[in-house]
């Protein structure tokens, strides 16, 4: 499915987060959003998954106007994985997963064994499925995020939006993340900070700073040195992945005062 | 759905080292219908056991002939009245009172995502007591009647919502600690409020009610308080039975919720209304009982686990029967004197609370 921002602009009390972007993800494409902190990726990537609304500007999925469509709706389309820190009830994690299938439900009908055999397959599908009878809140942040992603994943979505999914993980939990998103199949527009696992993972690259998108394109078109410096300020150089020749940064030292 | 199963993970995953075991739960279908055994139970219990000295089998004989309008002697009529006018609907308020109160809370934790919170904390019940005590001591809402003391609870109790909700509000929307914080603060302005009305009061034996009212009594039971507050409370259960999975996606936070398809702006203002339909109901015939929207859903969530579906067959119906116990101790211990409910739940309470406080690293929150 694809997914089509059309000058989405933000503004909160005066301020603009978000001015006139525009950008599409092509189905089945990982799309990557990289820039600065407060950059407005988390901004934009709010109002793809509804928890915010633009104030001008549309989101499309297929050419289908996401505010047009109502929550549950867009929500059998597309999930999401926010950054946000968790609550603390102690959930398990079948039950965590179980929401997942909260848009295809009615209020109070019962669990359907096709809910189960969803919820299972996606359990299985994030390589989680040994941790279903476990308690959420247990769980290593590796752990937690593969759950996460199959709740998304329960949804039966064809958009998957992720915030930052490998904040405060490990390298290999990152790599892990990363993969399990890219096998899915599905869309993918993801914020993410570390430029190095973007080249590696994504198919397309916005940069973001100031609300704007500055460039856009191939890993290998986008991170330049010049741009570097320019929206992070910072010197790199670029070297080929030896294995695979994506592009991969070496980034230098800031001279010391 | 695509399947990820063909792709191996860079590493294969790691599981964290001796997690702790699965949380062990109580079957939900014998827990319910435990309790559901218990409340009718504790309900005959509120009836036969008090201060005069009736028997057990002439309790249960005049609560007989209350339920199903048989005939008693002419000689027996004051026991009658004692047992199906004074003890029995006391006994039915109590569990009204209890399940509501149980409810709300479940209700207003999910709403800020906290298990610490209850009416209290969000400064509910307070505000639903100014209304109360306006009409307690001052007549206030006269026209109203019998209704008089329901609405003006509810009506300041939502009032008293709308502001902590105003306050708490900003432009990027309303988070759980702004609204603790704001809802605290609320509480003790409208306990000075109530305090300062009761001492205002013309009238000694008003503002001695009122006082015991501060604390929570059922003391002024009878069966024309019931159906108000039933009603009210019935019609919260049924509300947030409906939106259980969405307390579920809200209680996972805003964001997610809203990435499930929930819109969380909505779903609050609907327990807002709820939350204080109920505890305003609640509060105008009972008082302010503190503890029971705090430690019901507790413990409840430690028998059942977190989702709101089996938390909400269970936290109302074990509100109950403990309000219903709490109340029959509040006339015994020192009979013939009656204890203020809350100062039961608060000897029950407190303690809860400390171990609660202990056990979690808790963060209040978050922002």
């Amino acid at each position: 499915m694809q997914v089509d921002i059309d000058t989405v602009t933000v503004e909160i009390s005066g301020t603009r987060l978000v001015e006139d972007v525009s950008l599409r993800a092509g189905s089945g494409q990982v799309v990557g959003l990289v820039g600065p902190n407060g950059s407005g990726k988390s901004t934009l990537l709010r109002c793809v998954y509804r928890a915010l609304r633009p104030t001008a500007g549309a989101v499309r999925l297929d050419g289908d106007d996401l505010l047009a469509m109502n929550t549950r709706e867009s929500a059998r389309r597309l999930a999401a994985l926010p950054q946000e820190a968790v609550a603390e009830f102690d959930f398990t994690v079948a039950e965590v997963v179980a929401m997942g299938r909260l848009p295809h439900q009615g209020a109070v009908a019962r669990d359907t064994d096709e809910d189960r055999r969803t919820c299972a397959a996606a359990l299985e599908g994030a390589g989680a499925g040994h941790l279903a009878h476990r308690g959420f809140l247990t769980l290593s942040g590796g752990e937690k995020q593969r759950v996460l992603i199959a709740r998304a994943l329960a949804q039966q979505p064809q958009v998957l939006v992720l915030d930052e999914p490998t904040n405060h993980l490990d390298i290999a939990q990152q790599l892990e993340v990363l993969s399990l998103v890219r096998a899915s199949g599905l869309t993918v527009l993801t914020a993410l900070h570390d430029l190095n696992l973007a080249a590696l993972h994504c198919d397309l690259l916005h940069v973001i700073d100031g609300g704007r998108i500055v460039t856009s394109g191939a890993p290998h078109d986008v991170l330049t040195p010049v741009l570097l410096a320019d929206v992070f300020g910072v010197r790199a150089h670029r070297v080929p992945h030896p294995e695979t020749g994506a592009v991969q940064l070496l980034f230098d030292r800031l001279p010391t005062q | 759905m695509a399947t990820l199963r063909d792709r191996t993970p860079a590493v294969p995953h790691r599981t964290t080292s001796g997690g702790p075991p699965p949380p062990r739960r109580v079957p939900l279908p014998l827990l319910v219908t435990g309790l559901c055994v218990a409340l009718p139970v504790s309900l005959a219990c509120g009836a036969g056991i008090g201060a005069s000295g009736l028997s057990w089998g002439e309790a249960l004989h005049y609560l007989w002939a209350g339920l199903t309008g048989g005939s008693i002697a002419p000689d027996e009529v004051s026991s009658y009245v004692i047992v199906w006018e004074l003890r029995f609907p006391r006994a039915v308020l109590a569990a009204v009172v209890g399940a509501g109160l149980a409810a709300v809370g479940v209700a207003v934790q999910a709403m800020v995502r906290n298990a610490l919170a209850d009416p209290f904390v969000l400064g509910i019940s307070s505000g639903a007591g100014v209304g109360a005590n306006a009409v307690l001591i001052f007549g206030a809402f006269g026209a109203l009647g019998v209704w008089a003391l329901s609405m003006a609870a509810f009506l300041s109790a939502l009032a008293a919502m709308a502001l902590v909700y105003a306050v708490a509000r900003t432009p990027r929307g309303l988070t759980p600690l702004r609204l603790l914080l704001t809802g605290t603060a609320m509480y003790y302005g409208f306990s000075a409020v109530t305090t300062f009305m009761v001492f205002a009061a013309e009238h000694g034996e008003a503002a001695r009610s009122a006082m015991m009212w501060l604390l929570g009594s059922l003391g002024g039971a009878n069966w024309s308080s019931v159906p108000i507050a039933a009603g009210a409370v019935l019609g919260g259960l049924v509300h947030l039975g409906w939106s259980a999975r969405r307390l579920n996606a809200l209680a996972m936070g805003d964001e997610t919720a809203a990435a499930l398809g929930v819109d969380p702006g909505r779903l609050r203002r609907e327990l807002f209304l709820t939350t204080a339909a109920v505890t305003g109901a609640v509060v105008a015939v009972s008082g302010a009982i503190g503890f029971v929207g705090l430690m019901v859903p507790h413990a409840a969530r430690m028998l059942v686990g977190a989702d709101h579906r089996r938390l909400l067959a269970v936290a109302p119906l074990a509100g109950a029967v403990l309000l219903v116990w709490v109340d029959i101790l509040s006339r015994v211990v020192l009979a013939p004197a009656e204890l203020p409910l809350g100062v039961l739940t608060a000897a029950i309470g407190v303690p809860c609370f400390v171990l609660l406080m202990r056990r979690r690293t808790c963060t209040f929150g978050g922002a």
